[in-house]
């Protein structure tokens, strides 16, 4: 017989019952939540007078409206009242509906969900974990089938604790080999995504493995699942292992005692068996990767920092052709220009893709003891999370930062979709480590180039995109 | 949930491809705590010359007459046409809610996202796939014709060209029945509500430190 992928395990762990046409009734062990997908599920559940199904399955915290700077004021610097009352919203629905684990706004371990739930171990091996949010796919790098659900699915889920599915295709990405110095898993994410195209994992939960991924911290890994759907796949997985064993020891509300002991156990099954098949298998080479930068529109539309704009005259398909032609225009650049030469206006580190201690860290050691350029107007330093920030502040990086003229913020999703007042103004340019360059995705007319932690401080202090390799290796 | 069973309407092409959930409502509109009104901000971007925000009055705003869902020949459109990819990116649901409340029931494309897939049926929306050589015609019709439309048939599966040409789309018989019937998936699982009880008794037993 063969046997199963890691993905197929978790499916049968949590099918309750399943329909003659494959849809199938799936249990769901968490349920994280934020203000702005939820106040609509709530109010159904209200207005059908039903109560939810296990309260103690919900972890939430405001995050996308939360201002990142003047919590000191008033009013917490959330000046917006329609952004105020979204948060407000979800306080009273909490309140109202029950949590494990809630978060309100400017509560000291507030920060991204999709940080805070592996932060305090209510992310775990072998669950079900969904969001009304698609960068839930972050949690599959502790092995857990975790997606993004609508606000329809979210009731669905508060009064049935299941969600209605079916299975999705199970597609391997295997990257072998060592990284190069300089290249991150934000540049594996982005490589992947140019390879397979925005659309490549569609109606897949995608499955990272290969010696160059076990090689990747915790930290990594959930910046390589975050950036799965982004490849078109809900999920993405990275089996459990020794790293995830001591990431989860002692959090909060990671197992204990002779649960921590059982939970390990089972955890150590929680991978694919050999001779299991996938429905399509990916290979990259550790090695040629080179770091990442996208140009367009669309995260697949993405280069080594090397190469030049893409010309479209030298594109056959018309439909394709148009599509540069479109972000090149959108995006204010030239074909054949190379990267190296693309100046920014700002720079913006955080978001549930890199807002970690490891992503401020590899920004710091760029940023240390040098000068943020004359051209860069502002450059923002947005950690995940209170517990990512304190850390930080200990390791003293908010002084290296603040001393290269960056602004060290309050934690929150900040300008990686600027729904708080961090944006980018029409025609400004933006090097981001966060997860999408869609037209205005940072503010109207704003132009988003995603690249990794290092390479968005070294491109603050340049003044413009430079090879995080050279960079580092002219200071030495 | 209203139900779907058959349209025959006006049809409109969005000509790109990955159209992306930023673009059919952009992030802005979000902060609302309601399910309705989102119509007039839909791909507000591509639509208005201005900048949009919640609560403007959008009858006196600038528009980019380019845009399709400005040109005369396409108002009161209920099919929406596009490419490849149609709802990448965030899984807002306030997408299809602004399609929905827009006026449109049915989107055909070559391929969907598929959070953006999975939330059209939960608003009465059917998203049809047909081959990409297929769009191509359709796309060629519609452009070619004023006044263009399509007959979409949900019992038996069928979208019929003005010509009389007819291609079949794929459907779960599970959410043809929910769609063609308005029902409310949740009424529907709460009927298992003792398989469900019954499951979460044995995965606790199972994995206690997960209900700890």
């Amino acid at each position: 017989m063969a046997g199963k992928t890691l993905y197929d395990k978790l499916w049968e762990s949590h099918l309750v019952r399943e329909e003659d046409d494959g849809t199938c009734l799936l249990y769901i062990d968490r349920h994280l939540m934020h203000e702005v997908t939820s106040p609509q599920a709530f109010e159904g559940m209200r207005l059908a007078g039903r109560k939810p199904w296990r309260s103690a399955s919900i972890v939430a915290n405001p995050d996308h409206n939360t201002p990142t700077e003047h919590w000191g004021d008033a009013d917490g610097g959330l000046k917006e009242p329609i952004s105020r009352l979204q948060v407000e919203t979800l306080d009273a629905n909490i309140k109202e509906f029950g949590a494990l684990v809630y978060f309100p706004f400017k509560h000291v371990n507030q920060g991204i969900i999709h940080v805070i739930g592996p932060e305090q171990g209510t992310t775990l091996p072998g669950m079900t974990v969904v969001c009304g949010d698609s960068h839930t796919s972050t949690h599959g790098a502790f092995g857990a089938l975790a997606h993004g659900i609508g606000t329809s699915e979210v009731e669905h889920v508060l009064a049935t604790q299941t969600l209605v599915a079916k299975r999705s295709k199970r597609m391997l990405v295997k990257v072998d080999g060592k990284l190069g110095a300089g290249v991150t898993a934000k540049d594996v994410a982005l490589a992947i995504i140019g390879k397979i195209g925005t659309a490549g994992g569609t109606g897949h939960a995608i499955e990272f493995g290969g010696s160059a991924i076990r090689d990747l911290s915790m930290e990594g890994r959930m910046t390589l699942c975050n950036m799965a759907i982004e490849g078109g796949a809900r999920a993405g997985l990275v089996a459990p292992d020794a790293k995830t064993v001591d990431y989860l020891k002692g959090r909060p509300h990671a197992p204990k005692g002779a649960d921590w002991e059982k939970a390990v156990a089972y955890w150590d099954t929680l991978k694919t068996d050999a001779g299991a098949v996938f429905d399509s298998v990916i290979e990259l080479d550790a090695a040629s990767i080179e770091p990442q930068l996208t140009w367009g529109t669309s995260p697949e539309q993405v280069l080594p920092i090397g190469a030049r704009v893409p010309n479209p005259a030298h594109e056959a398909d018309p439909q394709k052709r148009a599509g540069i032609e479109r972000a090149l225009q959108y995006m204010g650049l030239a074909a054949d220009t190379p990267l190296t030469e693309i100046k920014v206006d700002k720079v913006f580190i955080g978001s549930c893709t890199n807002s970690r201690i490891e992503d401020l860290r590899a920004a710091a050691v760029v940023a240390k003891g040098r000068q943020k350029a004359a051209n860069v107007k502002r450059v923002l330093i947005v950690p995940g999370s209170g517990i990512v920030k304190r850390q930080a502040e200990a390791e003293g990086l908010d002084k290296v930062f603040t001393a290269a003229g960056f602004e060290w913020r309050e934690p929150g999703c900040s300008m990686c979709l600027a729904m708080n007042a961090d944006r980018l103004e029409p025609g400004e340019r933006c090097a981001s480590t966060s997860n999408r360059n869609f037209e205005g995705r940072q503010g109207p007319g704003g132009r988003t180039h995603l690249v990794s932690p290092a390479m968005a401080a070294a491109a603050a202090i340049a003044g413009h995109f430079v090879d995080i390799r050279q960079f580092q290796e002219a200071r030495s | 949930m209203k139900a779907f069973t058959h349209i025959d309407g006006l049809v409109c092409p969005i000509n790109r491809a990955n159209v992306d959930t930023d673009a059919i409502i952009p992030k802005q509109f979000l902060k609302s705590i309601k399910r309705s009104g989102f119509g007039p901000y839909l791909f507000d971007e591509w639509r208005y010359a201005d900048q949009g925000e919640p609560g403007m009055d959008c009858s006196q705003r600038p528009l980019r007459v380019d845009f399709v869902l400005n040109q005369p020949r396409y108002q009161g459109a209920e099919i929406l046409l596009a490419r490849d990819n149609f709802g990448c990116g965030s899984s807002r649901e306030h997408a299809p809610w602004a399609i929905e409340d827009f006026g449109f029931h049915a989107i055909i494309a070559p391929s969907f996202a598929d959070i953006f897939f999975s939330n059209c049926y939960k608003n009465g929306i059917l998203p049809i796939v047909l081959p990409a050589a297929t769009l191509d015609k359709l796309f060629a019709e519609c452009e070619a014709q004023v006044g263009y439309r399509l007959n979409v048939d949900l019992a038996s599966q069928k979208v019929t060209t003005p010509a009389g040409d007819s291609f079949d789309f794929d459907i779960t018989p599970h959410r043809k029945h929910c769609l063609m019937n308005g029902l409310d998936e949740i009424g529907l699982t709460l009927e298992h509500a003792d398989e469900i009880r019954a499951f979460e008794g044995r995965h606790q037993v199972a994995q206690p430190w997960l209900f700890a």
